[in-house]
């Protein structure tokens, strides 16, 4: 019998705000990976999208931040990193996905016999390094669809050097997404489709929403992110104009960018 | 509208809770964000109602954990409160029961309250009285707060299975008090009652609460999760899922409990008294 992969999920996303859905996502995807018998869940990092990225409505990275951090107080294998929010300007999840790898790689490298962050290894139940997987909801796949917004060769490298793992709920068709993208099908075996089979719409937005009309978002996040919500008076009429006029960075940055050359 | 000028609702919300669900816990939240949103209504208390294990439905777990999952759920509400009483009777209780047993001490609070004053008290008496006699239905008009069952689409058109209702006691419920269904198809909820006379009737008395984002988190999808090892966490509250966990709560076997045995409603009322 071989050893299990140890494997890292690291979700890339605006998480304005986090909620009991974005959370759900890492205990779903643990299960259905643990459940395979390839892999080990070692640990979870939610990693905020920084203020750059110009999204509408996107409140300042340091509540997002500061939110995630109370949401995940109880979790004991995800944990919130801030290094993609505090970046100047929005960074492509590939260049996160490698940060990270690279962080991780260099931890077990250096052997661990520290607690700290979400790669503590339980050294007696996996032997190879850990992989690090993108975690993300159906509504990720069909981004890759938009033009502009994904490069090439960052798809590529996304589901092909690292691998996703996409939960799915109550409409999209993950499936026909994955079918529809040459790059994704080609990697078909390192995309993972987990089904939620809770039909649950609730999603940052709709917590938005009814906070704007003072209408109760308890148990669709944690306690004390709503105690934090109320006390900064985030999510209001105003918070949702932000970035209102403005494209999206992804959108921007791409085509300011230099041809890839061959040799890259 | 001043404060003193909105009607007092308790909203009182029967069920299995089998387990309690984060769903559950909207669904009051919902409700009186709706009310208190007419100008009308102030929403002052939600009271949970376990069914008592006489109900035999399958997959029942004993009422004493279903209470103390809801407790542990409800901890930190400072408005939604579980009440045990209906748990605890030894046979099955009919939910109009229920509600007038809620009623009557409601009514007893609030004269306790009042003592002072009498004019009040005299009202709060009458309609004690009015309230004793089963054939009347009186809607209060005092300033006394209104109990009103909290319950989604699925309750609503359970009226329409036949022996599972008495007809006297959803003209009660629907006539005396009053019901807050919660449903994702407004249109089917109204559908169903206008084609129904008694519905009809106290139309006004139903108050049906669109939920625009759809939130199915079933009790019948936990316990099939939780049958297979699968994770429930953020579906309920962390207290809950502790407690199911440290208890062993929710296994193939406890859902074939009363597998074999015919719900007591439905015992209850395919025999000739039935109206």
């Amino acid at each position: 019998m071989s050893a299990r992969i140890p494997l890292v999920l690291l979700a890339c996303g605006s998480f304005n705000p986090i909620t009991n859905q974005h959370m759900r996502l890492f205990e779903l995807a643990r299960d259905h990976l643990h459940q395979t018998g390839q892999f080990q869940v070692v640990g979870g990092i939610v990693s905020p999208v920084s203020d750059g990225y110009g999204k509408q409505g996107l409140v300042l990275a340091k509540h997002r931040i500061a939110m995630a951090r109370l949401a995940l107080q109880s979790s004991d294998w995800v944990s919130v990193d801030d290094w993609e929010s505090q970046q100047p300007d929005w960074t492509e999840t590939v260049v996160t996905m490698r940060y990270h790898y690279g962080r991780i790689l260099k931890q077990y490298q250096e052997g661990t016999g520290k607690d700290s962050g979400p790669t503590t290894n339980p050294h007696h139940l996996t032997s190879s390094s850990p992989r690090l997987k993108l975690l993300c909801g159906a509504d990720f796949l069909d981004t890759f669809k938009v033009p502009g917004l994904w490069l090439d060769d960052h798809v590529e490298e996304v589901a092909g050097r690292f691998g996703l793992v996409c939960v799915s709920r109550g409409g999209l068709e993950p499936e026909l997404a994955v079918h529809e993208s040459e790059t994704l099908s080609r990697h078909w075996r390192n995309i993972f489709l987990v089904r939620e089979w809770v039909r649950n719409e609730t999603s940052a937005t709709e917590v938005r929403r009814a906070l704007r009309r003072g209408l109760s978002v308890k148990y669709l996040l944690p306690d004390s992110v709503i105690k934090y919500i109320h006390q900064h008076n985030l999510y209001t009429g105003d918070s949702e104009l932000k970035n209102k006029d403005v494209l999206l960075r992804p959108l921007t940055k791409q085509t300011e960018m230099p041809v890839k050359t061959l040799d890259d | 509208m001043e404060p003193q000028d909105l009607t007092k609702v308790v909203l009182l919300a029967c069920g299995s809770f089998n387990p309690i669900t984060n769903m559950h816990l909207r669904m009051f939240e919902l409700a009186r964000d709706y009310l208190e949103d007419t100008g009308q209504y102030i929403v002052v208390r939600g009271i949970i109602s376990a069914v008592g294990d006489g109900y035999k439905k399958k997959g029942l777990i004993e009422a004493c954990h279903r209470v103390d999952m809801a407790r542990l759920a409800t901890d930190t509400s400072d408005w939604i409160k579980v009440d045990a009483w209906e748990s605890q009777q030894p046979e099955w209780v009919e939910t109009a029961k229920v509600m007038r047993h809620h009623y009557k001490e409601l009514m007893t609070a609030e004269q306790n309250n009042d003592y002072v004053d009498t004019a009040k008290k005299r009202r709060i008496e009458a309609t004690k009285h009015a309230f004793e006699d089963p054939s009347s239905y009186h809607t209060r008009r005092d300033n006394g707060p209104q109990l009103k069952l909290l319950c989604g689409a699925d309750v609503l058109e359970s009226f329409g299975v036949p022996n599972l209702w008495k007809h006297e006691d959803i003209a009660e419920i629907v006539g005396r008090y009053g019901l807050v269904c919660i449903t994702r198809n407004g249109c089917d909820a109204h559908k169903f009652i206008h084609q129904s006379e008694v519905l009809w009737k106290h139309r006004k008395n139903i108050h049906v609460v669109r939920e625009w984002v759809t939130n199915e988190i079933s009790a019948t999808h936990v316990r099939r999760a939780l049958g297979r090892g699968q994770t429930v966490r953020y579906l309920l509250p962390d207290p809950v899922v502790s407690y199911i966990r440290e208890h062993g709560l929710y296994s193939a076997e406890s859902e074939q409990k009363n597998a074999d045995v015919v719900l007591a409603p439905l015992q209850r009322h395919t025999g000739p008294s039935s109206s």
